[in-house]
Order: structure tokens, then C-alpha cells, then sequence
């Protein structure tokens, strides 16, 4: 019976789908379990269906390392078992390059607890496009140090496309996010440094986040440019209770809770709702329980950014669209830079965010502390200079 | 060739039996087939333990999949087992656990027989604990080392006498890791006081089973009382609601969720030992749960548990968003009951 079907698979043209795929899965599966330490686990070109995640563990110098970006395909369309595609935990100098990730239920490649990780000429993806129910996170490594991910693309996310949580020493560049509600976001992460990416059309282009209740609590000293940040409007469709769901559509870069940021030299052009924002937990309203968090952005430094967007209305879904539609009141007007204004009592009188030298900036601090009584869009008492370093010494 | 193969792996066999009866296991040989390593008696399905493979249980056990496990415990000859109240025992070097996944073909009578569908061996080896997963073949005679795992379709007629049919996915090596892991290093989980501290129907009467340890002198230092227990979930005349949810998601989330274990990036932690409301959810906002967050806002809400995420991931089979991520394809109604009955009683 099996041979038949085999047969008229055959008949029908389809001859890869014959290749015994429970086959392949278990040699991959084989594979990843059995690598010795500083081997090469070379994968073949072709499309294979598989219906449980790769995983490799406690391996040290290991290479995933596929045909090609577009030739190496592992879809996880119908995955029974493993909310990821391809797991690395608990190794050291592992490198993933050349293939793409398809269709998993959870996320496409997630990372966890590897000292020195790089992805390159990666792709995540949906190929249904944006979707609520796609997986969470394209490219995912969390508790790592010494992560690089070069080259790389991330589409249909429905969080982050490619996501660097709580690690540390992160360098993410010439990558390409679209379609994701984040398209690249370093959360609560240390020493990252995000340069010649492009990000478009994804809810919110580039986030820099510090969140409460996680081990990993104070990131930072982190450094975005060069980057192409534009037309980042698309529809937020993240599942709700996702800190992601809160981004307005039409967000370049945000910087949300995190200190020691800079942003520079970067083209931010026609995300409709704010080119660039710095805000606080506050602005979430979600409660905070965790004593030892900081909820405010400090040490914010936005410089030679070039600024564009069409004359048109900021978002009006959800409580930021409006909050622009019934507080803000911006119309068209709409700035490129906006600071919700919520200052730590500590640090009153002290310049915890410099704006200086940017092309066509316009900007607003929305006074959200004083429900939002006093809007300045006076950008001078902002006109400083701060020194961000990325590293730790 | 094949015959000099058989007889090898016969002399290996008895010379495995011979060192097992002797001298205490030191280094540990992985057999490719479960019955090399001649831990039952007789026809290998039955799982009659040789006398000092010891069975056991939980008092309350994690779900996987509506299986059926035995359990047992091999300490090498001489060594002991050394108690804590806290966590899992140290155990010394060469125990190996043994645990058999099964489905009896109709719940509701076991003299109707059962499918073994596989063996996880977890051993206690110089370098650490490895685990060694065995698949059962169709005709139950032997169970065979396999690493990466298999999905297996399974029927059986459950408690209610309702015909189930569900697929049944073995774990491949890896992903025993996924749970049985603390930091970067494999531990069992079930070798601790407050899970074993219940009696076992032994051949010779039910007994405690930490007092059989010490009787069997495989368990040192156990005290004369304040043993810690969990409840046993199922059981309403067995500690209150509250410790009976707490026992419930301590074995079956709390080796993950613990501020050690794979799950702590989440900062969620539902071990037994967490006591803050909102490190074990109430009113926690999730972190990177994608749509396992199911558009709720908090992972648990007092008196709600339609609007919590800890409720909603229970509460499906899609392995995007299921938890725990193993054993579960089928959804635990009962023990999503429990947990349902826990939030809705909840004090805001």
C-alpha cells in the first residue's frame, strides 16, 4: 500500500513528498543528538516536512549549516511535538547558517543558554505572512552571550522577528525584518550594538526593552544605526497580553524602560505614529509587582537621524491611537520624536535624554505623568551630547 | 556472523548479571535492547523486578498523556540513597531509574492486558545523569534504544469506558533534558520526599515507601518526622484545594518553572517551594509567551480562569501553545478541573 502511494505520488510529479520524510526527520533528529563537540552538521538542499523540532544539547563548536538560504528548507507546517523548529541549549560556539525555518508553531529557532551564537544567512518565516497565529519569535536567543546574527531575515512573527532576550554582547546587523509586529527587538539584554538592518513594514520597527519580573532585570548600553527604519505601519497583530501588543502600528524605533541607549545616524522614514519613542513602563499600564525593577528610560541619547513622514494621521486603533486621537490631538502634525515625559523623581533636573543634530526632526513630550496637560514639543531643553559605551568596561 | 553476535551478547549478558549480583555498578554500559540488562524476571512485558530493582511511585505523578507508568530504582548493592527534605535525594553513582509508559487496553480492567510503549532509563553515571529512552516493539517482547524519539498512534478504552484513539509522541534524548533539567544539569525529579513520602502495595503489604528504602538500606538519613508530603491531587479528602493545585503544578510545570530550571527566562514559577502570589502568576504579566498567551493579559487572574493564561495553556493540544510541551497530546481534564476550581476560588 505504501509503495502504491509512492508510486502515484510519483505519477503526480510530486517525488520529493515520496522520500520517506519520517525517514529524513529521524536521520536530522539522529544528527543533532549524536554531533561530536566541533563537527558540522551539514544539511542537504531540498524542502523537508517535519513534525518536531531539532534539537541540540550540550554540544560545544557545533555548525547547523544548510545549501543556502532558499535552498535549505525545514517546514514545520503540521509539527506534533516541539513548539520550535530548530533548539540549541546549553553549548558554546554554535553557528547556524545558510537554510530557512518554515511554518513552526511556536518559534522558528530558539537559542538558550549558549555562550558565542551566530546566525547567518538565516530566514524565519510564515510563509502565510503576517498572522496572529504564527509562532512568537523568528530568530531567539535567550541567555545567551556573545550572539551574532548577520544576514538574516525574519517575516511574520507574531511578537519579534528576530528577538535577543536577557543575554548579553549582542551584534545584530544586515539583517531584514518585515511583516512581524517587532521587527527587531533586544530585550533586557546587555551590550548590543544593532546596525545596517532594515526594517519595514512591521508594527514597530526596532524596540529596545526593559521589562519587570525577569531574572535578567537591567539591560542597556546598547547602540542603534545605520539602520533603514520605514514604512513600519502594519496592523498590530499580536495575541494580546504580549508586551509587543501594546507597540502602536506605525512605531520606528522605541525605546521602552531601558538606559544608556543611542541612536544614530539611522533613516526613519513614514512610520505614521512616532518615528522614535522613549517611554516608560508606566505607559504600558500594566501593573509592576517587582520592587527591584526600573521603569524609566534614562540616558537616552538620539543623534543625526534623518527624519521623513507623509502628512498623515498617527494610528487610531487601540489606546495609543487613541491617545493620539483624543489627548495628543497631533492631527497630521504628527512628531517624529515623542517622550511620554514620566521621570523618576531621583533624576528631576538632570538630562537623562538627549535630541541633537537630527535632519528634520519635530518633537513632543507628551507630559503623560500630568495626564497629558502640558504637551511641549520644545526640543531645545533636550539639545546635549551623552557618551554610551557598548561594552562593559 | 550473526550467531557469533548472539553469543556474545549472551556472554555480556550473564557477565552483566554476574557484576550486578557482585560488586556495586560503577561505570554504566548502554545495551541496545532494554532485556540486556536483565532488570526483570521472566517474560520481559510483565516488568517482574529482580529483587533489588525496587518499584515505586508518586504521590502525586506527572501527567503524560493519560499513560500509565511503573517505576523503579536500582541503587548499587551497598550504597545509599541519601534523604533531604527539600529536593531530589543524592543519589549515589550507578542508581539507575527505570520508568515503563503504558496504556492498559481498557482502564477500567487491567486483567485486560496493557501496551508497554516505552522505557526511560535515567542513570547516575560518574559525569552526571544520562538518560537512555528504549521503544517497545508491536509484539511487546523487547524495547529497543532509540534517540530520536517516534510517534506512535495508540487506542484504549478510558476510565468512563469511552474508546480513545490519540497519537502518542516518544520524546527523543534531548527532550528528556527539557524537563529533567536544573541549570545545565540532568536530575530526576521524582526521587524526593514530599513525591514519595506515601505507602506502595508491596508483595510483602503496603508500606511507606521512604520506610522500605531505609529497611531495604538503599536510604540514609531519614528522620524520625516532619517528612514534607505533597497532596495527592486527585484526592479530596487529601489536603485542601490550595495543596492540592500547588502538588498538581509542582510535578507536572515546577521542574521547568523554577528559578533554576528551562523555564525561568519566563520569571513564571510554580515549583512548591515558591510562596509570592505573583511569582507563581497572580495578576503576572507573561513574557515572550507569544500566542500561547491566548489574548489574556495576566497568567493568572483570582476568580477568573477563563481570562488566565496558566488556565488557557492547559487547556489545548496545539503544541504552539500547550503546556507543559511534553506527554501532551491530549488535554488532562481532570487536572485542568482542579486548576479550574483553584483560580475560580481564588481571594482577589
Amino acid at each position: 500500500m505504501k509503495r502504491l502511494a509512492c508510486i502515484c505520488f510519483t505519477l503526480l510529479g510530486i517525488l520529493p513528498a515520496c522520500f520517506a520524510q519520517m525517514d529524513v526527520q529521524k536521520k536530522l533528529m539522529a544528527q543533532f543528538i549524536d554531533a561530536d563537540n566541533n563537527s558540522v552538521i551539514e544539511l542537504p538542499e531540498g524542502s523537508f516536512t517535519l513534525n518536531a523540532s531539532l534539537w541540540l544539547d550540550g554540544k560545544k563548536g557545533v555548525t547547523i549549516r544548510g545549501k543556502g538560504m532558499d535552498k535549505t528548507i525545514l517546514n514545520f507546517n503540521g509539527q506534533l511535538s516541539g513548539a520550535e523548529g530548530i533548539k540549541v541549549t546549553n553549548g558554546s560556539n554554535i553557528t547556524i547558517e545558510d537554510l530557512t525555518v518554515q511554518d513552526t508553531k511556536g518559534d522558528a529557532i530558539k537559542t538558550q543558554l549558549v555562550d558565542g551564537i551566530t546566525f547567518r544567512k538565516v530566514k524565519a518565516e510564515w510563509t502565510r505572512g503576517a498572522n496572529e497565529k504564527n509562532g512568537g519569535y523568528g530568530l531567539y536567543p535567550v541567555q545567551c552571550s556573545k550572539v551574532l546574527i548577520e544576514q538574516c531575515e525574519a517575516r511574520g512573527a507574531s511578537d519579534a522577528g528576530i528577538y535577543v532576550g536577557q543575554s548579553r554582547e549582542i551584534i545584530v546587523r544586515n539583517c531584514r525584518a518585515t511583516e512581524n509586529v517587532a521587527g527587531i527587538e533586544i530585550e533586557n539584554s546587555l551590550y548590543a550594538e544593532v546596525y545596517d538592518n532594515e526594517a519595514t513594514n512591521n508594527t514597530g520597527g526596532i524596540l529596545i526593552f526593559d521589562l519587570p519580573d525577569l531574572t535578567v532585570k537591567k539591560g542597556g548600553f546598547t547602540k542603534v544605526y545605520n539602520n533603514h527604519v520605514h514604512h513600519n505601519n502594519h496592523k498590530n497583530f499580536a495575541p494580546k497580553g504580549n508586551i509587543v501588543g501594546k507597540v502602536p502600528q506605525g512605531t520606528g524605533i522605541m525605546v521602552l524602560a531601558t538606559n544608556n541607549v543611542e541612536v544614530y545616524n539611522n533613516r526613519i522614514i513614514n512610520n505614521i505614529t512616532t518615528g522614535t519613542a522613549i517611554i516608560s513602563y508606566y505607559i504600558t499600564e500594566n501593573p509592576i509587582k517587582d520592587s527591584s525593577y526600573y521603569p524609566y528610560p534614562s540616558n537616552i541619547f538620539i543623534h543625526d537621524n534623518q527624519y521623513e513622514r507623509e502628512h498623515t494621521k498617527a494610528t487610531m486603533k487601540g489606546r495609543m491611537g487613541k491617545l493620539y486621537h483624543f489627548k495628543l490631538k497631533f492631527g497630521k502634525n504628527v512628531p517624529h520624536i515623542i517622550y511620554d515625559g514620566i521621570q523618576d523623581e531621583k533624576t528631576k533636573g538632570q538630562q537623562i535624554l538627549c535630541i541633537r543634530n537630527n535632519t528634520n526632526a519635530s518633537f513632543a513630550n507628551i507630559d503623560a505623568a500630568n495626564n497629558f496637560r502640558n504637551i511641549s514639543r520644545e526640543m531645545k531643553p533636550y539639545d546635549c551630547e551623552l557618551k554610551i559605551s557598548t561594552t562593559s568596561n | 556472523m550473526r550467531k557469533l553476535l548472539t553469543v556474545s551478547a549472551l556472554v555480556l549478558v550473564i557477565l552483566a548479571g554476574v557484576s550486578f549480583t557482585r560488586k556495586p555498578v560503577q561505570s554504566f554500559e548502554k545495551k541496545e535492547k532494554l532485556s540486556d540488562y536483565g532488570f526483570f524476571l521472566g517474560p520481559l512485558a510483565d516488568l517482574t523486578p529482580r529483587e533489588d530493582v525496587i518499584p515505586y511511585h508518586l504521590v502525586t505523578p506527572l501527567f503524560s498523556n493519560y499513560a500509565e507508568k511503573s517505576r523503579f530504582i536500582v541503587v548499587p548493592r551497598g550504597e545509599k540513597a541519601e534523604y533531604n527534605g527539600e529536593g531530589v535525594f543524592n543519589l549515589p553513582t550507578g542508581t539507575v531509574l527505570i520508568k515503563n509508559f503504558y496504556y492498559p487496553n481498557d482502564f477500567r480492567d487491567p486483567a485486560k492486558g496493557r501496551r508497554i510503549i516505552e522505557t526511560r532509563i535515567l542513570v547516575h553515571e560518574t559525569d552526571g545523569w544520562k538518560a537512555y529512552p528504549y521503544i517497545w516493539n508491536d509484539e511487546q517482547t523487547d524495547a529497543f534504544y532509540d534517540v530520536t524519539g517516534d510517534t506512535k498512534s495508540i487506542n484504549y478504552i478510558d476510565h468512563r469506558g469511552k474508546k480513545v484513539q490519540t497519537s502518542y509522541v516518544i520524546p527523543n534524548k534531548n527532550q528528556c533534558k527539557g524537563c529533567h533539567s536544573t541549570g545545565e544539569v540532568l536530575l530526576p525529579i521524582g526521587i524526593a520526599a514530599r513525591h514519595l513520602n506515601t505507602n506502595f502495595p508491596y508483595k510483602q503489604g503496603p508500606q511507606n515507601q521512604l520506610s522500605h528504602w531505609m529497611e531495604k538500606d538503599i536510604l540514609d538519613k531519614l528522620p524520625s518526622g516532619m517528612i514534607p508530603r505533597n497532596s495527592k491531587w486527585d484526592d479530596e479528602k487529601d489536603g485542601s484545594l490550595d495543596d492540592r493545585a500547588r502538588a498538581y503544578l509542582d510535578i507536572n510545570c515546577g521542574h521547568c518553572h523554577n528559578p533554576k530550571g528551562a523555564a525561568n527566562t519566563s520569571g513564571l514559577y510554580l515549583d512548591i517551594h515558591t510562596i509570592q502570589p505573583n511569582l507563581y502568576g497572580v495578576m503576572k504579566t507573561p513574557v515572550a509567551a507569544g500566542r500561547g498567551s491566548g489574548n489574556f493579559q495576566f497568567d493568572i487572574v483570582p476568580g477568573k480562569p477563563d481570562q488566565s493564561i496558566l488556565y488557557y495553556r492547559m487547556n489545548t493540544n496545539d503544541p504552539g501553545i500547550a503546556m507543559p510541551e511534553i506527554g501532551r497530546e491530549q488535554i488532562h481534564q481532570e487536572g485542568l478541573a482542579l486548576i479550574r476550581e483553584w483560580i475560580k476560588k481564588m481571594n482577589p
